[in-house]
């Protein structure tokens, strides 16, 4: 049932609400005005928080870009979705040709569906094998990805110490040195399994959810981006970012004299690019709380920004939870599309 | 896909995001780059009827295709893209040296 004068939308966390255009006009300026006093950036103009409220208010299920406006698209834990989390029995290499020949993807990523490079590390050779029967069969690039995921080399699972148990101890020094040792044997593990993906032909290797476990885990990645483009330079390194702030649980960290606690999307891609990736992948949080208009309304006025200075291509990680997108499983198209429209039609994105 | 992106093969979108790869290229560097390489304009970039003819004629792979000896995907393609991209692709390289052609 609709209300008079109200259109539907939704809330971060899925859930359909109706707002008037005053209110959806409201949650906008409130996004922008929130991101620019977090990133202390610059404010989205008046022309594109109208085209914002223009798209948000748009009739139809799904909406689209422009003609000729259209982007180019990567993934992260591509090829599990359909025979793992879709229950639908099919190889990897099965999968992949579904990507290429039915859904219309520019690539897609191969993984282990234990999806980090701890446990790609042990099967490396086998996941290689696993990638180069679809990369003979398949013509669009194809990646190899997976998590750097720090928090998994903590014990018990990991031989460091755990930092979230010594933090809330007092012990800091001790956490600090924990993360130090997880960096090294992440960068160890992520370039060893880039090695057995290259040998095989990969075209990408995705760092996906960088920064998930704090500056030591953005750390992580930018040492192994910088070690995998140096070694293997015909197979591109993707940095996407796990959220739109670099947490620093450690604190002290730097990468090139540059302290990475705090850092947003416009200051992560200028470090992404001095370790040598060919994409960096932006994120800004979605809040469950809030609706769609005030969140894709803030993640424009990041990526923007993130846009402006980048010089490697910018792809927005428009999954679950992330650049405007609701926190659920199963997305709901209409406002998928229309924060994928915002965000290439206002940001100048290069891809999502 | 169906809102924003290129759609792969259908179009160019795979060829694009090759340049992204290899050479960095923001978006549209990287349309212009493969519209000058493909010979079409910008706007038949994105064409899916008019990419078909031009990717079945330069036998770069399409989506689908009625099977016949002149077709040409998997690796076939990515040799000839490749050649007309003008740019290595690290999956034919790594096949060319596991086959002795290197």
């Amino acid at each position: 049932m609709t209300e008079a004068n109200k259109i539907f939308t939704r809330l971060g966390d899925g859930s359909g609400i109706w707002m008037t255009p005053e209110e959806i006009l409201a949650d906008i300026e409130a996004g922008v005005a929130d991101a620019v006093d977090r990133g202390k950036i610059e404010a989205l103009t008046s022309e594109e928080k109208q085209k914002i409220y223009d798209i948000v208010t748009m009739p139809g299920k799904i909406v689209g870009v422009e003609p000729g406006r259209e982007v180019v698209m990567s993934n992260d834990s591509g090829a599990y979705k359909i025979n793992v989390k879709s229950g639908i029995p099919m190889s990897v290499d099965t999968e992949v040709l579904v990507y290429e020949r039915v859904l219309g993807c520019d690539s897609v990523d191969v993984g282990n569906t234990d999806y980090n490079y701890k446990t790609a590390k042990g099967v490396a050779k086998r996941e290689a094998s696993k990638l180069k029967n679809a990369l003979n069969i398949s013509m669009m690039p194809l990646f190899y990805g997976a998590m750097p995921n720090l928090g998994f080399y903590t014990q018990p699972d990991g031989p460091v110490e755990n930092w979230a148990v010594l933090l809330p101890d007092g012990k800091i020094k001790e956490a600090m040195a924990a993360q130090e040792e997880a960096v090294h044997h992440a960068v160890r593990d992520m370039v060893y399994v880039a090695e057995q993906m290259y040998d095989v032909g990969a075209d990408g290797f995705q760092l996906d959810t960088s920064g998930a476990a704090g500056d030591a885990d953005f750390l992580a990645a930018l040492q192994a981006c910088e070690e995998i483009t140096a070694r293997f330079p015909g197979m591109g390194v993707e940095i996407g970012m796990a959220g739109e702030f670099v947490l620093g649980m450690h604190g002290r960290l730097k990468y090139k004299d540059v302290r990475l606690a705090g850092l947003y999307p416009h200051k992560q891609v200028k470090l992404a690019e001095q370790a040598g990736a060919s994409i960096f992948g932006a994120v800004v949080n979605t809040n469950c709380n809030k609706s769609f208009p005030w969140n894709i309304a803030r993640v424009c006025t990041f990526l923007k920004a993130c846009s402006e200075v980048a010089e490697i291509p910018v792809h927005a990680n428009v999954g679950m939870g992330v650049n405007g997108i609701p926190m659920c499983e199963i997305l709901p198209s209409d406002v998928v599309s229309k924060a994928d429209k915002a965000i290439v039609e206002i940001c100048r994105l290069d891809g999502l | 896909m169906l809102a924003a992106g290129m759609g792969g093969v259908r179009t160019a979108g795979d060829l694009v995001l090759r340049m992204q790869l290899a050479h960095k290229m923001r978006i549209d560097e990287a349309k212009a780059a493969v519209a000058e390489k493909l010979n079409v304009s910008l706007s038949d970039l994105t064409d899916v009827v008019v990419m078909s003819e031009v990717r079945e004629d330069l036998g770069i792979g399409l989506c689908h295709v009625e099977p016949s000896a002149q077709e040409n995907n998997g690796m076939e393609a990515k040799f000839r893209i490749s050649q007309k991209l003008g740019i290595k692709i690290n999956s034919v390289e790594r096949f060319k040296e596991r086959a002795g052609l290197k």
